[in-house]
């Protein structure tokens, strides 16, 4: 049994401890939480132990892994001091408020080697997870334009809000949105590098943008678009989604659905020439226990095995999530 | 309960495999009145349940129900609480008590923290009851004689191991409702164990079943084997696969299976509905005839 603390109850928080729950190879020693509500129900109806220090937590418990769910300003320090006692971490995205931290922690953690996950999950999605093979097999051929897309309903009117909305503390559609069709694009295609112009717009929100737009240049040279907004009302909830045109074929994938249209015969096993669609529902490998989306779960499954040794620390390490908030930090800085 | 039960999914852009059918639906859908207009077209076809989420949209569709008593006056609705995607989104937006706050009537709350954070803990379940209240306010004069708690919140508290909550809800739905409670739930065998530790016994339970074995968390084999050897309501959804399966062989798949009591399924055109309908029925009378 892997020992596994959680920091952070809430949205994401609760959502992981529910995974963590149900896992067979793993026991949840604690759950540090400030909310005295949360708190409270966890201690009344759950067996888990809570605190509300989370150092005394890792004292008591000794955990072999902590998953950190808090808003996004504390993962620094909470990741570095947990890095320092020698134990595995899952965090939430976005990784850190900056690129300077997260190559900080991206070069800790593999100096202390120990396992490193960051919770971009759409990298768990079978379509996705498909895009990123036909690319790699250079099944569309020469790359030559990508659109990276993300729209859904989360701030659809003006009101005080809560950390989210707060640009000093990680909130904001950047971050805390378009961080996942980033993501997306750095792992299928390549890390983004530059950006030759963006928009950060404000559509309700005082503080913070609402959507985002910009045109990117990745290291090898390939150029894109980025369009997300989170104050589309229309999306009943967040849709992500990614385009890619190559001089052999083209790809359209969501979290759903996945498009490819060949120019030529000559494609791989299971395509043809012309349209070829394909579902999440034959390219979704089963989970143990279903929450939300197999790909939360199989987050959780992919960090547990790996602290376990039976998988390779390569998918959403700390260094690819530090990739990404390096370009958060180039679309930020060229508006 | 009657044999197929008729679903919303389609009414409110739910759509598992594509973005474009769930945006297309709700293009279709965009009036109360298609929604009503396709609920008729299911029932013409004999089916008188419909199993929908507490969306807002379906107090619209409970206030014409209620307009016209004649016409619907052995219909029934299975209500599927809460309407997840509301809170999530108000999570995502005003953090968990805050939701709370928003959605708990009155002015409850507000008392509960002037009462201290001690009396707080101790009505948990009473926050859960004003919510089950505020749900089901939209059905009031309609027949609804199961209830069921979405699978989003009943899979969290499975696998928080919040029994007593589960048992909380079922408690309340048989007391104040006078309905059978049920469970939606993607870990059907889990869940079923954990009611029983529970003392609930023969529970309705609404679970993926299909042949792709999509959401059916532990594995196919272990659904067919738990319909087999264990006692429970069966209701089976997602037959379809998302609409990934064709729609004969998807059927045929979860008629042979003598215990599922009740088959859900959701389809937003008269000509699906009454192919769907005749297609259950055509399997059906086959197995008497075994």
């Amino acid at each position: 049994m892997i020992k596994v603390g959680l920091i952070g109850a809430g949205k994401m928080g609760i959502s992981h401890l529910t995974i963590l729950g149900a896992h067979p190879d793993v026991e949840v020693v604690g759950v540090c939480e400030t909310s005295k509500l949360v708190l409270s129900a966890l201690e009344k109806y759950s067996s888990f132990s809570c605190y509300t220090d989370y150092q005394l937590m890792l004292e008591e418990e000794k955990p072999d892994a902590v998953f950190v769910a808090t808003p996004t300003k504390f993962h620094f320090d909470l990741v570095k001091e947990l890095l320092a006692r020698n134990i595995h971490v899952f965090v939430e995205k976005p990784f850190c408020l900056s690129s300077e931290q997260g190559l900080e922690l991206a070069s800790l953690a593999s100096k202390k080697n120990v396992v490193n996950q960051v919770g971009y999950h759409n990298k768990f999605i079978g379509t996705f997870k498909e895009v990123k093979k036909l690319v790699e097999n250079g099944a569309i051929g020469e790359i030559n334009h990508f659109l990276g897309e993300a729209y859904g309903p989360v701030v659809t009117k003006k009101k005080e809000g809560t950390w989210r909305s707060n640009p000093t503390e990680g909130g904001g559609c950047l971050m805390d949105y378009a961080s996942h069709v980033i993501d997306l694009i750095n792992d299928i295609l390549s890390p983004v590098t530059a950006c030759k112009g963006s928009i950060l717009k404000s559509v309700y929100s005082k503080k913070v943008e609402d959507a985002v737009y910009a045109i990117l240049e990745l290291s090898n040279k390939t150029t894109g678009v980025l369009s997300v907004n989170w104050s589309d009302e229309t999306y009943r909830k967040m849709s992500t989604s990614i385009t890619i045109n190559g001089n052999k074929g083209k790809i359209i994938s969501d979290a759903n659905e996945l498009k490819v249209y060949f120019k030529e015969n000559q494609c791989p096993t299971g395509y043809s020439k012309g349209w070829n669609v394909k579902y999440v529902t034959d390219l979704t490998e089963p989970v143990n226990f279903y929450l939300r989306g197999e790909e939360y779960s199989a987050q959780v499954d992919y960090f547990i095995k790996a602290v376990k040794g039976t998988v390779p620390n390569n998918v959403n390490n700390f260094q690819s999530a530090w990739l990404t908030d390096r370009a958060i930090s180039i679309i930020r800085n060229q508006n | 309960m009657d044999r197929i039960l008729y679903g919303d999914n389609q009414f409110f852009a739910v759509n598992h495999i594509s973005d474009a059918k769930s945006m297309a639906q709700s293009i279709k859908f965009k009036t109360d009145e298609a929604i009503i207009n396709t609920i008729d077209a299911a029932r013409a076809s004999g089916l008188n349940t419909f199993m929908c989420t507490t969306h807002d949209r379906i107090a619209n569709i409970c206030d014409i129900i209620r307009a016209n008593p004649g016409k619907y006056e052995n219909f029934k609705i299975y209500p599927c609480m809460p309407y997840a995607h509301k809170y999530a989104n108000a999570v995502t937006e005003l953090g968990i008590q805050g939701t709370i706050k928003q959605y708990v009537p009155g002015n409850f709350f507000g008392t509960l923290f002037k009462g201290g954070m001690a009396f707080v803990s101790k009505d948990f379940l009473k926050i859960m009851e004003l919510l089950i209240d505020a749900e089901m306010k939209m059905f009031k004069g309609i027949n609804t004689p199961v209830i069921f708690l979405q699978n989003v919140i009943t899979d969290l508290l499975l696998g928080l191991g919040m029994v007593e909550v589960l048992k909380g809800f079922y408690d309340y739905i048989k007391n104040k409702y006078d309905a059978e409670p049920g469970f939606i739930t993607m870990n059907m065998p889990r869940l079923l164990t954990m009611l029983e530790t529970a003392g609930i016994t023969n529970p309705i339970i609404c679970f993926s079943m299909n042949k792709l074995n999509f959401r059916m968390s532990g594995g196919k084999g272990l659904y067919e084997e738990t319909l087999k050897i264990r006692k429970f309501r069966a209701i089976a959804m997602q037959v379809l696969g998302g609409g990934a399966i064709p729609p004969k062989e998807a059927l045929e798949y979860v008629c042979k299976f003598p215990n599922i009591e009740a088959i859900l399924f959701g389809a937003s055109s008269k000509a699906n509905i009454e192919n769907t309908v005749a297609t259950i029925h055509h399997f059906d009378s086959q197995k008497v005839s075994f």
